[in-house]
């Protein structure tokens, strides 16, 4: 019987007086891809570094693949928002998902190169960036960077993926290209996916469950249990709208909950709001 | 003024040979850490580090210990101190600026309590390689191996830390850690040059190489043999050519690992200027 790959019993997260979230139970299942949606200053991010051991909990406890969060996060693998990345780093596609497989070993990796370097070579070719791997990342386009993210989490097998705004900036085709790519992972290996996301309209064909945070309120359930008129509405405690149009979520209402849509670089200025 | 048969007899001596051995030991040191001081935006760091090595081997000159125990123990405070206050990228330079001058004043001001020999005073800042004794040579020796140890021992999270850092956290890489060692690696490197090139000129072994390679290859690996390559022939070739002249091997060491960084930026300017012709042929009309 397979551990869970994510367990968090009880979980209070607060700094000083403001408590981002509590009570929050939540078990991620093998395979599952799990959403985790809301405005910035919600505990998205939070959420992220507690389970990678960043960040210690308030309250309750936390489970990684069966184990306390910090010690398990060579099981885990990490895609993070595409940053513009030096033009002269020394770096290139094949070293930045070899630094997935092995980079947290200590050693120099020079033994069982061979190995490490088909490996390597597999996992472009799974995310099909061979042509630019042996390019600097840092002269790749950010489309180009996001597919070898992924290679570079996927490489080293995870049990469990989390996901940071991996799409942030990605044009539309990027956008699906990268999403099916962690859709196939995890239906063909049974990784869990934990997709912290702004929009959750790239994804939703994929998303077994969505975690929506908000001031401290959150919902945990299917998509159209969660992404509809009345739980946003309760979960803003202002009037919101969800609108369904070609199989898209649209959500209209109170200026503070319109985080699906918002376009990132009025993060600060949203965030500002929503605390007055 | 290179006066070939000066220069070969010069070469058979043994303090000579003493001097070249230890060039040799501290471009492979230096070339081994450099890509990495590159990746990890450390110039300035390895400059700051190098003044308070001057400011220990002072310290030493005064009490009449070995300089190379003062160099030592200076360059490692000062990459301890760099390490723990600078550790936000916003204030690392400041913090640099502010301990490399407090430093260097307290230096100056041991040397002036000093009543030995000028030349001694001057080769801690410009180096003076040809004064290097034996035990100085076991130092050096046995540091240099100690760093190329450690260093073997935590490359990759390392590199994981200097090029990927959000990443290697997510994966569990202790990066302040590595910070703090990598930083003691470096101090340790550093003060070994000072006695050779001065504190003054360091950088031009620690950093001019790697970043002379990073301008020709992205492979971290390719970098590195490349960074030793190029600090061997600077430190190497500067003790050779400086033999009949008689003139500082740090003007002869720097001047080579310069003209091999401007070298290695004019072949990127031509390789990048090559590709993006080609590309702009190959690319169809934009529309």
């Amino acid at each position: 019987m397979a551990v869970s790959p994510v367990e968090i019993r009880a979980g209070v997260l607060a700094f000083g007086n403001r408590t981002l979230w509590s009570g929050l139970d939540l078990e991620v299942e093998p395979g599952e891809f799990l959403a985790v949606l809301g405005p910035n200053g919600s505990g998205k991010t939070s959420l992220l570094k507690v389970l990678l051991g960043l960040q210690r909990l308030s309250g309750g406890s936390v489970r990684i693949v069966g184990r306390a969060p910090g010690s398990a996060n060579a099981r885990i693998g990490y895609i993070p928002q595409q940053r513009a990345m030096q033009d002269g780093l020394m770096l290139r596609g094949v070293d930045l998902v070899g630094l997935g497989l092995d980079g947290h070993r200590w050693g120099t990796g020079l033994f069982g190169i061979r190995e490490r370097r088909r490996r390597v070579a597999e996992a472009i070719e799974a995310v099909g960036a061979g042509a630019y791997a042996n390019a600097p990342v840092g002269r790749l386009s950010g489309g180009e960077q996001q597919r070898l993210r992924v290679a570079q989490a996927l490489v080293g097998e995870p049990d469990v993926l989390f996901c940071d705004e991996p799409l942030l900036s990605l044009d539309i085709a990027h956008q699906r290209a990268v999403s099916e790519l962690i859709d196939r992972r995890r239906r063909e290996a049974g990784t869990a996916v934990l997709f912290v996301t702004h929009e959750l309209n790239p994804v939703l064909s994929y998303v077994d469950r969505v975690l929506y945070l908000v001031n401290g309120q959150f919902r945990i359930g299917k998509p159209d249990d969660v992404m509809n008129s009345k739980t946003l509405s309760e979960l803003y405690r202002a009037k919101v709208e969800v609108l369904r149009i070609g199989g898209q979520i649209h959500i209209a209402g109170a200026r503070s909950a319109v985080c699906e849509d918002e376009p990132h670089h009025l993060d600060d200025h949203e965030y500002q709001h929503q605390r007055v | 003024m290179f006066d070939f048969a000066l220069t070969g007899k010069l070469l058979g001596f043994d303090f000579v040979q003493t001097a070249l051995l230890a060039a040799g030991v501290l471009g492979l040191v230096a070339g081994l850490l450099g890509p990495l001081i590159v990746a990890r935006r450390m110039s300035f760091a390895v400059h700051g580090t190098a003044e308070l090595a001057f400011t220990g081997a002072a310290g030493a000159l005064l009490v009449g210990v070995t300089v190379g125990y003062g160099a030592l123990a200076g360059a490692v405070i000062a990459a301890l101190l760099l390490g723990v206050l600078g550790g936000r990228e916003s204030d690392r330079d400041s913090v640099i600026g502010v301990i490399l001058s407090f430093g260097l004043g307290v230096g100056v001001l041991l040397l002036t309590f000093y009543d030995g020999r000028t030349a001694n005073k001057f080769g801690l800042l410009i180096g003076q390689i040809v004064a290097i004794d034996p035990g100085d040579l076991t130092v050096l020796i046995i540091a240099s191996v100690v760093v190329i140890v450690a260093l073997a021992l935590i490359y990759r999270p390392l590199l994981f830390a200097s090029v990927d850092p959000v990443v290697a956290v997510a994966r569990g890489v202790p990066t302040r850690l590595l910070t703090l060692v990598f930083a003691v690696l470096v101090g340790i490197a550093t003060a070994l040059g000072v006695q050779i090139v001065g504190s003054l000129l360091v950088v031009a072994l620690m950093v001019t190489p790697a970043a002379a390679a990073a301008r020709v290859t992205a492979s971290p690996w390719k970098a590195t043999v490349l960074a030793v390559v190029f600090a061997e022939v600077a430190a190497l070739g500067g003790i050779v050519l400086s033999l009949a002249p008689g003139k500082p091997v740090s003007a002869f060491v720097t001047a080579i690992s310069f003209a091999i960084y401007v070298v290695c930026r004019l072949i990127a300017f031509m390789r990048d200027r090559g590709r993006k012709v080609s590309a702009a042929d190959a690319a169809p009309v934009p529309s």
